[in-house]
């Protein structure tokens, strides 16, 4: 096997594993703090990156687009949470699940009407758009490495903002427990908006990053939504170091599966068969591991202390 | 006791379905004083305390504290007055440590700002009153600890140090003996008694010996209303209440 490759190929997992996480963060808090299932959360994915296509084209700085794109997908966030989420906390989660669902198609529709059916392009400026040489000989996109930079100091960020500071302090204790924390003086309410907010921050982030690579288009938050999905479930609801190290799991098994896995079985199964199979089995390789994770650690690999 | 209530109740009242659970009750909370509510299962208590502690809105009736009627503002508005409320089932963050609970609690007292971003382990505005809250109850021993790693009565006694450490007008304890052992009950039992007379205290609790030993005025819920209310010898001492409630266990 190419070392080359295989080093390739595992950056491009790290990368997508930081999407991920950046996906799942949002969603897992969401999940854990409010009990809220939010399949809309690749909505705000696909904001973020419109709004960063937009600004970039207005601006002509990629960078100063995402600053402004940022504060905005917080306030689709927020608005959301106020107008729609906020009604749901009661009820069970089919109505979770059938609302959000109605979101992303308003989502989808909207951004149809607002952007039109064509998908956006983003031009990454020169600075970014070149090709890096690591050592080893190994050559990788240079805007692929910023991405998976910037995705790790957004998690390190996020571990001090939760551990260290006094929202994280609220966070926390609303997460363990909302009546308690009201008890002591803690707006719920105000919280779960903030939360909400900043999920849709780093979920706009992600979009944000990814679009410069595959344009921003209708409907691109539906599919990787479903693996974030995936990772909040194999890392344990409510756990943002759970979600950290599922997504950097789920994004290296993907991508090395779909690469790999083909080479894999050849040495165990028959040429043909291993061809026919690989590209199915890969495909199925993260839902194999959901299903372990909740057959043998029903919790996930890491069920938050707090619970 | 001359003083203007600090808590006055007036005709609350509170249905859920076809149940009335809270079904017309007055009462006073003077400065200072332990009052304590009792009643049978059933009889309305915790309803009544989440009714005061804003978990839930009156039907009807108000809830004055001082000249306010805050019986629809919500929990953390009323905490931020200065009500602060134990729960019957052990409310700490068990991943934090001990310390940390009680220094969320000063925390999230504190109306000023809702703060940020600024670190809040290492704030002596927080430490610092947090510490003199678990020494208060005993625990300052294990306040690097979890928790989630101490036993249950310690447990409680957090509880306890979290309300205090919001420096509050008014205790609302609802049940703080639930599921204590002897032992644990009397050191609890000492704690209630060392903040008598500083603290005004509203306790609802199923213990006999705890509520005589602690309360200065008992009022006695029976099927949502007042059946009784004053000093301990006369509650113990009145038919209805015997009757009712007491049974033969105290006759």
């Amino acid at each position: 096997m190419d070392a080359g490759l295989v080093a390739a190929q595992l950056l491009n997992g790290l990368q997508l594993g930081v999407l991920l996480f950046l996906l799942a963060s949002g969603l897992t808090l969401i999940f854990g703090i409010m009990d809220f299932v939010n399949l809309a959360h690749g909505s705000l994915y696909m904001v973020g990156a419109y709004f960063c296509a937009t600004l970039t084209e207005a601006t002509d700085s990629f960078l100063l687009a995402v600053a402004l794109a940022l504060p905005a997908t917080a306030l689709v966030g927020a608005a959301v949470e106020l107008l729609v989420v906020r009604r749901l906390y009661r009820r069970d989660h089919l109505d979770h699940v059938l609302a959000t669902f109605g979101l992303i198609l308003c989502f989808d529709t909207l951004v149809q009407i607002l952007w039109g059916p064509e998908g956006m392009a983003i031009r990454l400026p020169a600075w970014a758009d070149g090709q890096q040489h690591l050592p080893g000989g190994l050559v990788f996109p240079t805007y692929r490495l910023l991405i998976i930079g910037a995705g790790l100091a957004v998690a390190a960020g996020l571990y001090v903002l939760v551990v260290k500071t006094k929202l994280g302090m609220r966070i926390r204790a609303g997460a363990s427990n909302p009546a308690m924390a009201g008890a002591l003086g803690i707006d719920i309410g105000l919280l779960f908006t903030l939360v909400f907010a900043l999920g849709a921050v780093m979920a706009g982030l992600a979009g944000m990053m990814i679009a410069p690579i595959t344009e921003a288009s209708i409907g691109m938050g539906n599919e990787i939504i479903i693996t974030a999905f995936v990772v909040v479930i194999v890392g344990g609801i409510g756990s943002i170091r759970g979600a950290f190290v599922a997504a950097l799991l789920i994004g290296l098994i993907d991508t090395m599966g779909r690469s790999f896995l083909d080479m894999g079985l050849k040495l165990i199964i028959d040429v043909q068969a291993a061809e026919t199979s690989a590209p199915a089995l890969s495909a199925m390789l993260i839902y194999i591991l959901m299903a372990a994770v909740l057959a043998f650690r029903p919790q996930g690999l890491f069920p938050p202390k707090a619970r | 006791m001359a003083d203007e209530p600090l808590l006055r109740v007036e005709d609350l009242q509170k249905s859920f379905g076809g149940v009335t659970a809270v079904d017309g009750v007055s009462m006073e909370v003077y400065p200072g004083e332990v009052h304590a509510v009792i009643g049978p299962n059933g009889a309305g208590k915790t309803t009544l305390i989440s009714l005061l502690a804003g978990e839930l809105r009156p039907d009807r009736g108000r809830i004055l504290f001082g000249a306010r009627d805050i019986a629809r503002r919500p929990a953390h508005a009323r905490a931020k007055l200065g009500f602060a409320r134990s729960f019957q089932i052990t409310s700490v963050v068990p991943g934090m440590r001990v310390l940390d609970n009680v220094m969320l609690a000063v925390l999230a007292r504190d109306a000023r700002s809702f703060g940020f971003w600024r670190p809040a382990r290492n704030d002596p505005a927080l430490i610092r009153p947090a510490v003199a809250a678990l020494e208060r109850v005993g625990l300052a021993e294990v306040a690097e600890e979890r928790a989630g790693a101490v036993s249950h009565g310690e447990h409680r006694q957090l509880e306890i140090a979290m309300t205090l450490a919001a420096e509050p007008e008014l205790l609302l304890l609802d049940e703080p003996m639930a599921g204590m052992s002897a032992e644990e009950s009397r050191r609890m039992t000492g704690i209630l008694e060392d903040l008598k007379g500083e603290k005004t205290m509203l306790l609802v609790e199923h213990d006999m010996d705890v509520v005589f030993a602690l309360a200065d005025r008992i009022s006695v819920l029976v099927g949502g209303r007042i059946a009784a209310s004053g000093a301990p010898e006369a509650v113990r001492a009145d038919e209805a209440v015997r009757r009712a409630y007491l049974g033969d266990e105290a006759a």
